[in-house]
């Protein structure tokens, strides 16, 4: 076990390295750098550049060093903890987005729950009445959400709030609140402006998870144990629930390897379009900008949830599946 | 006293497989080759077929696109700008006239300020079929202007009603069709090459090929999918020409899909190369690109075939959203992602409604590859 966890966490540092290398390279893929955008925005508006600003700015972030050199002193930092500065907001990277990150964590935990919540009763309601007209009916709604554009169903939905709820739904909390202190008030607004996103976000995970649960534990329940456990007269429910579900639980514990990431970077489209301070808009922006050090760390931070997601699940799936071995004692 | 029986010897033609003859039904059933059987076993799935039938009308228009849409891609109303959708009528005041459309009255309402158009009913346009209209480049061989639905001479015809410049948003759409569509095969196409050549060397060679595929393979896959979609279409140059974006986008599309191929791919051949046939063809002196291509690829094709169909939707959607974002595609290439862009705003999408339908090709076209894909994975193993 102990060789299995160094081996595992050595591979992870090994990928995160690439993958950090890999960040770094895609977002220097464009042509000129944050500097020449920069400049080229200021002579659009007509404003004066200034080169002392210029020089000092090349000099502070060390743009004019070869690209491998400024990966390597960016990847030094890293290590140490410091994730460098953020070009456009003049900011520690840190300060940047751990002031979006609190919406984010908030947004898609609840979206996590809500997914969960929804998608396991349908699930085990879809297996257990397989071909009746509430399993046809709940597919084919499950097919629609994988279906739609999840900021369509954004538009759609922020424009029938707006209609018949007159809530408005931009931002997390009305606008009314903003900068003041949090207390109920404020509160139950960030709870009414979850509402809507949650939903949009939510569904096209929801269904895509009703339609694995579904087929999992429908191939659990024709396997000869359940039949044997039926015969000997146990309980419909407790059958079900104690053997077949457990089993076809695995797919929801596999999935924390998508959902640690998606806690960050999930919704970005979404976020854009309903103006919600989390971290997509900003990881845009970076990426659009060629903010390296800040689109760099945040790639990288999230690349890091997904190893770790992964581990965690495998973990899990052997703790909760005494049938998985994690070390492979093939010969 | 008995009588000797007298030795009976028949004069039919013996059969030796009187028992167990198979009927001409039978032998047909027995005979037919795997994609014969799994066309058989894909039409009892009627939703599939159905849903394959919509694929194909749509991917047959994208042919004659030009000669469908009844306004050209770039034809601006300036005295129609966002006119609402015209509804076809039938019977005018109880009297039938054919398919027609009534005239549009432009009114700008000075308390709003947004134009009125409201429908005269004095004006009765009726609609002309197989008629000439805008002209266009037919697949820019040769000029033509001939078009399936025309308007009334000297009237509109704007099905799904018209956008901020007064372009017939019917007819962009149907224009729009021939990229969205598009997107998906081309992505899928470099998918398949690269999943199915990286997934069977790896499966086929195992080995230091096998582990260099493998930590590719997972690195990919650590970097998620939305980010690294963007970061990479935010790395095309602005001046790329739009064809260009096109195919660089595809390409991104591809890049992002193929791990999730390859390992598919590999697992299948790990366990595939040690049956018996390969040991045999490899004994008789076949090359591995020959045993993996002849003998090991058409093991598993159907099953890979159902689950590109099914990834097609996910880059269609993919597409879709990145040139909503202004990530992908721009004009003048119209897809439907750029034609929702129109409607980015959403207190324009609460005056002007229609401009929202281009989404609903993109949630049919989707809808259709997800219920095809599923027949086609139950179809795909007919010997079950």
């Amino acid at each position: 076990m102990f060789n299995y966890f160094v081996r595992r966490i050595l591979t992870m540092l090994l990928t995160l390295l690439v993958v950090s290398a890999l960040v770094f390279v895609i977002i220097q893929l464009p042509e000129g750098d944050y500097l020449t955008s920069y400049i080229a925005e200021l002579e659009s508006q007509g404003e004066a550049v200034d080169p002392q600003k210029i020089a000092y700015l090349k000099e502070e972030f060390g743009l004019d060093k070869p690209i491998w050199l400024q990966y390597l002193s960016w990847i030094g930092g890293v290590v140490q903890g410091d994730f460098g500065r953020s070009i456009e907001f003049d900011l520690p990277v840190t300060d940047v987005i751990g002031e979006v990150f609190v919406f984010s964590l908030i947004l898609n935990f609840s979206i996590i729950i809500f997914i969960y919540m929804v998608a396991f009763p349908i699930g085990v309601y879809s297996a257990t009445h397989q071909y009746s007209w509430g399993d046809h009916g709940l597919t084919f709604i499950g097919f629609i959400g994988l279906a739609t554009p999840n900021f369509l169903l954004a538009l759609i939905l922020m424009f029938l709030a707006r209609k018949y709820f007159g809530t408005s739904i931009g931002g997390l909390v009305d606008p009314s609140f903003e900068n003041k202190p949090w207390d109920f008030a404020k509160f139950m607004s960030l709870l009414e402006h979850l509402v809507v996103p949650v939903i949009v976000i939510g569904t096209s995970g929801t269904a895509g998870m009703i339609r694995r649960l579904r087929a999992n534990l429908l191939d659990e329940l024709h396997k000869q144990y359940v039949v044997t456990a039926r015969a000997k007269g146990l309980p419909e429910g407790k059958l079900l629930i104690k053997y077949p579900l457990r089993m076809a639980l695995n797919p929801f514990i596999a999935d924390i390897g998508n959902l640690l990431p998606q806690v960050i970077s999930g919704s970005v489209i979404v976020a854009v379009i309903m103006d919600l301070p989390t971290t997509g808009p900003v990881i845009l922006d970076a990426l659009r900008s060629q903010d390296m050090f800040l689109a760099g760390s945040f790639l990288l931070f999230v690349s890091l949830l997904t190893v770790v997601g992964m581990f965690v699940s495998d973990l899990l799936l052997a703790v909760l599946d005494p049938r998985i071995r994690l070390e492979g004692t093939r010969e | 006293m008995s009588e000797k029986l007298e030795h009976f010897v028949s004069a039919d033609p013996f059969n030796p497989l009187e028992v167990e003859e198979l009927s001409a039904e039978q032998e047909r059933f027995y005979m037919a080759s795997q994609w014969r059987m799994m066309w058989w076993r894909l039409k009892r799935h009627k939703i599939a077929v159905a849903a394959g039938a919509v694929l194909a009308v749509m991917y047959l228009s994208i042919f004659i696109t030009e000669f469908i849409a009844p306004y050209d891609l770039l034809n601006r109303h300036t005295d129609h700008i966002f006119a609402p959708p015209q509804q076809i009528h039938l019977f005018d005041q109880g009297k039938f006239v054919g398919p027609f459309v009534y005239g549009l009255d432009y009114k700008l309402n000075l308390e709003t300020l947004r134009r009125d158009y409201t429908p005269n009913p004095t004006r009765v346009q009726k609609l002309r079929f197989f008629c000439s209209g805008d002209k266009y480049e037919f697949w820019n061989l040769f000029e033509a202007d001939s078009h399936l639905i025309c308007p009334a001479k000297d009237g509109t015809f704007f099905f799904l009603g018209t956008d901020r410049l007064g372009r017939d948003v019917w007819s962009r759409m149907i224009y729009g069709a021939r990229i969205s569509l598009t997107v998906g095969i081309v992505g899928i196409a470099i998918s398949f090459l690269l999943g199915l050549t990286i997934g069977g060397a790896a499966g086929y060679f195992g080995g230091w090929v096998d582990n260099v595929a493998q930590r590719t393979i997972e690195i990919l896959r650590s970097i998620p999918e939305l980010p690294l979609w963007m970061g990479l279409s935010a790395a095309m140059p602005e001046d790329w020409s739009a064809i260009t974006v096109f195919f660089g986008l595809t390409i991104i599309l591809g890049l992002v899909d193929w791990p999730g191929l390859a390992r598919a791919v590999r697992s299948k051949l790990l366990a595939l190369r040690e049956e018996d046939f390969c040991t045999a063809a490899a004994l008789m002196g076949a090359p591995p690109k020959r045993i993996i291509a002849r003998h090991l690829l058409p093991n598993f094709m159907s099953h890979l075939i159902a689950s590109a169909t099914l990834s097609i939707p996910s880059m269609i959607l993919a597409e879709t959203a990145l040139s909503f974002l202004g990530l992908g595609l721009r004009p003048p290439v119209t897809s439907w992602g750029v034609l929702l862009v129109e409607a980015q705003n959403f207190q324009a999408v609460a005056v002007y409604p229609w401009l929202l339908f281009p989404a609903i090709p993109v949630i049919i076209t989707v809808l259709a590859f997800n219920f095809f894909g599923d027949g086609l994975r139950d179809a795909a193993d007919p010997y079950k």
